[in-house]
């Protein structure tokens, strides 16, 4: 099996004529990430990921994380890979200078956890996780806490974790219970009980950033009560030297179906003392809106944790596909065996793989590039217009990627054929991890009620209305694009038309019955999003042509690339896009047979 | 301490490589540092950080102006860099390349140590070294396993079939660092980002006085005349053990005279 190999050339296409790097290159701040720079910036973690990361990733599968003694080893290897990518700087690439960040655009902070991902998902996670830290410092903390924490986050030397859920409150992050005791000095004392917290403790650096959300004694109900907190393993001095060990402990870690590397930690607070020592961050009560702002950014990079297994699965199986004979393919000589890759079923599967996993890229990169916006644009119109997009991409981002993650690895796996389910050939890893990226970071079902629920009623409707009149600008073109783009033309004004209607019941109906607007949030979130994916694609695909016809130069690489992203996407159009054509009825049914039958009629075998 | 190293720029050896017309290879597309190259530019950043200052300084002969594994180099640490790139240079032969870098070297101020691979991955002449030393008059050694620099000597474990020799030569010398000896870093973040601004000075055949018509295809004194792919591997044979196994290992070793 070869490592995974960083697919540049696809990631440069998009960066260059998708997503318009040299445009967000322009704004202040980023004039460093000029293209070539980029570009030279993600060859060369390309071959750190190959070579330091990716093979970790089995052994990590195999070894898993183990809780010895109270305190969570890492499988060999992964302290020493982690090592590498934090001397080197990585962590550090799309964060503000002023905390020695990069000042590299968040867009190309993605392509680099695209990379993490398809190298080792389970311990990207442990940068993941300290991102989402990093993000609530940032926006939320005091000067005096970003001083203290933020720059050893910011370089890795220090992780961070995310504490929401509890065994009682997962998706119902209200229903949480850890208490937070204000003292006379203005810290807090923490008591309760996390479950499910990843890297909740490990061996990969000296200190653990644990962001925590509990309630004070006199906090309201529910996610209203909520106040964020961060509790170090290790208190910081004011010089910051590492000082006395808070009381957080590892009560035990589990076993899990996938990412077993990824340390998945119960983790009890003040158990053994009045408390562990927190300190505020941002307002008491005001804990949600600082998980809020993290959303978009966390919610994406679970979206690329999908997208960068979807990779990695698509890379093994073509590889496989190409060496497995099997069988004679229509065409082939007689008495010859042909390659598996010469059997159109096989090539369904193969462009299915790709074909998903290059949508998957353009969109998360797309949605990267609209947080850019919203954060770095000059004009406060244009940053408003980005931010209210990149909110309503948001769960379909997440939900999309991370359910075309679990097609995907699947699909990898059946290429294989009986070898795919042999654990040795290690492929069904990619699987088994891939399952969870549709269950955390809020699972996919409260993702698709976030869209009905608060991300379509945005103004009224009008930020679908906005991006939906963007995908007819572009059918408009791909009418007079030629007949190489003509079912791509044919089935996205199909997919626009589909979800317009469904919009529009959706507005109705949802407003009178809930029940019909949360039955038909998932259909609703796969119809948009399969709209979205195949916007993306149809972009994709204009921007090839407009190249091609410009002439390639002689590069026959080059021409090879361009041709072969035509050609997917119109693949994409012919043979996913025209789901959306299902999708539709299955919206606007409503709740009614939803909920026809009773719990009990369920529970009856 | 200053140092140079030699470093060659090839066409990236995962893609297909192809054959001009003249038989020459295609170094039309992007270059990447030659991995062999690595391993002294790792060596001499080692020797440098140890004598505690000095620079490395890079020297490469590539066509079209090329860069691209220079700045690799650079990224790594190297401070800086001499490219050579003409038109009058394609098809040079392993002693105009000499030529060429050894005019190069002579433009970096204070080498005290010039390193190189032993050979490279793409041509694999494995002389260019050696001849550097007998241009420039200095004195050369081969197949460095180990290099360390002290008072004016350097000192080199020079690998051989059953071990290494111990060499010592004086200031400045010419080395060539065999594959594989060191363990060549990852450039950083900062390093990429920093290498974008390092000094390149690009130069022409002229620019070194060097005749053009004596160097390149015209100079080489040598031509290709004719590219012949590798033989296959041949399918090994499989000998069934039916107790007398060992006795056809031997005759098979004894054949190949290795016993
Ligand atoms: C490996 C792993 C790592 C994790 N890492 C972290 C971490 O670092 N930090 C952290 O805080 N948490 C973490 N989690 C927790 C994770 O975010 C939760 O498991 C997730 O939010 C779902 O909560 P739950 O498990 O309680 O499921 P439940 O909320 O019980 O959900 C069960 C099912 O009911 C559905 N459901 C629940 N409520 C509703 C509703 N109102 N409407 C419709 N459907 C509903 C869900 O979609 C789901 O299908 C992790 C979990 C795992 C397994």
């Amino acid at each position: 099996m070869a490592e995974y190999v960083a697919p540049l050339r696809d990631m440069r296409f998009v960066l260059e004529h998708v997503v318009g790097l040299e445009e967000l290159a322009k704004l202040e701040g980023f004039e460093h990430a000029d293209p070539e720079s980029v570009f030279g910036v993600l060859e060369e973690f390309g071959r750190l990921m190959s070579e330091v990361w990716s093979p970790t990733n089995p052994v990590g599968d195999a070894a898993g994380s183990t809780l010895v003694d109270g305190v969570v080893h890492t499988p060999p290897g992964f302290a020493e890979a982690y090592a590498r990518y934090v001397e080197a700087g990585w962590p550090a690439v799309p964060f503000d200078p002023a905390y020695d960040g990069g000042g590299f655009p968040w867009l190309v902070g993605i392509v680099l956890q695209e990379m993490l991902n398809s190298a080792n998902m389970a311990l990207a996670m442990a940068p993941l996780l300290t991102q989402g830290a990093i993000d609530a410092l940032v926006h939320h903390g005091t000067e005096e806490q970003r001083e203290r924490y933020l720059k050893k986050m910011v370089t890795g030397e220090w992780t961070g974790t995310m504490n929401l859920t509890e065994a009682d409150a997962g998706s119902d992050v209200g229903a949480l219970r850890t208490r937070a005791v204000r003292q006379d000095d203005g810290t807090y004392r923490i008591t309760g009980q996390k479950v499910f917290i990843t890297f909740g403790d490990h061996d990969l650096a000296d200190n653990i950033l644990h962001l925590v959300l509990a309630r004070t004694p006199d906090a309201p109900p529910g996610t209203k009560g909520i106040s964020c907190f961060v509790v170090p393993k290790f208190l910081v001095g004011d010089d910051g030297a590492l000082g006395e060990r808070n009381d957080v402990v590892v009560l035990s870690i589990e076993h899990k179906m996938g990412i077993k590397a990824s340390p998945t930690c119960v983790l009890e607070y003040g158990g053994r003392s009045q408390g562990a020592v927190g300190y505020l961050v941002g307002e008491e009560h005001a804990g949600m809106s600082a998980m809020f702002t993290m959303m978009n950014n966390a919610r994406l990079g679970v979206g690329v944790e999908g997208l960068g297994l979807a990779e990695r699965a698509y890379q093994r199986a073509a590889e496989f596909a190409g060496e497995r004979t099997q069988g004679r393919a229509p065409g082939a000589a007689a008495g010859q065996r042909s390659p598996i890759v010469e059997h159109p079923d096989v090539r369904r599967m193969l462009l299915t793989m790709r074909a998903c996993t290059e949508a998957m890229r353009a969109l998360c990169y797309y949605q990267a590039s609209q947080i850019d916006l919203a954060a770095r644009h000059p004009d406060a119109a244009a940053r408003t217009t980005a931010g209210a997009r990149a909110a309503l991409l948001t769960p379909l981002v997440k939900s999309w990627c991370t359910d075309l993650a679990e097609t995907v690895t699947s699909l990898g796996i059946q290429v294989h054929g009986g070898m795919g389910y042999i654990t040795d050939t290690g492929v069904d890893q990619h699987y088994r991890d891939a399952k969870i990226t549709q269950i955390y970071e809020g699972t996919n079902g409260i993702q698709a009620m976030d869209l009905v629920g608060r991300k379509v009623p945005m103004r009224g409707g009008a930020v679908v209305g906005d991006l939906l009149a963007d995908v007819r600008s572009t059918v408009e073109e791909l009418a007079g694009a030629g007949d190489a783009f003509g079912p791509m033309h044919r089935e996205l004004a199909v997919a626009v038309d589909s979800v317009e209607q469904a919009t529009a019941w959706l507005m109705e109906r949802g407003l009178a019955d809930p029940v019909d607007a949360l039955a038909a949030a998932t259909p609703y979130q796969r119809l948009l999003a399969t709209t979205v994916g195949g916007w993306m694609m149809a972009r994709s695909a204009l921007a090839a042509g407009r190249l091609l016809a410009a002439g390639t130069d002689g590069d026959d690489d080059l021409a090879g690339l361009l041709e072969a992203k035509v050609i997917t996407a119109r693949f994409f159009a012919d043979h996913l896009l025209p789901e959306v054509r299902g999708l539709l009825p299955a919206v606007t049914a409503g709740g009614a047979d939803v909920m026809a039958l009773t719990a009990a009629q369920l529970a009856r075998p | 301490m200053n140092v140079v190293v030699c470093v060659k720029q090839i066409p990236d050896p995962a893609d297909p490589g192809a054959l001009e017309e003249d038989h020459t290879l295609k170094r039309t597309g992007k270059l990447i540092l030659d991995e062999s190259d690595s391993f002294g530019v790792e060596m001499a950043l080692q020797l440098v950080d140890k004598a505690g200052g000095g620079d490395v300084t890079l020297v490469s002969m590539a066509p079209n102006d090329e860069t691209s594994g220079l700045r690799t180099a650079l990224a790594m640490g190297a401070a800086k860099a001499v490219l050579v790139s003409d038109p009058a240079l394609a098809g040079a032969g392993a002693l105009d390349t000499a030529k060429v870098l050894a005019a190069a070297i002579g433009r970096v101020e204070g080498a005290d140590l010039i390193l190189a691979a032993t050979e490279s991955s793409d041509g694999y002449t494995g002389t260019v070294p050696e001849q550097i030393a007998g241009v420039l008059d200095l004195p050369s050694i081969t197949f460095a396993k180990h290099v360390e620099v002290a008072d004016g000597t350097v000192s080199v474990q020079r690998q051989t079939e059953l071990g290494y020799d111990q060499c010592e030569s004086p200031l400045p010398a010419v080395v060539s660092v065999t594959a594989g000896v060191v363990e060549p870093r990852y450039p950083s973040f900062k390093g990429i980002m920093a290498a974008k601004s390092k000094p390149v000075d690009q130069v022409t055949v002229a620019d070194l006085g060097i005749d053009a018509s004596a160097v390149g295809a015209a100079g080489a004194g040598q031509q290709i005349v004719e590219v012949t792919p590798a033989p296959e591997r041949q399918a090994g044979e499989i000998i069934e053990d039916d107790g007398e196994a060992h006795l056809k290992i031997i005759d098979f070793l004894d054949g190949l005279k290795v016993l």
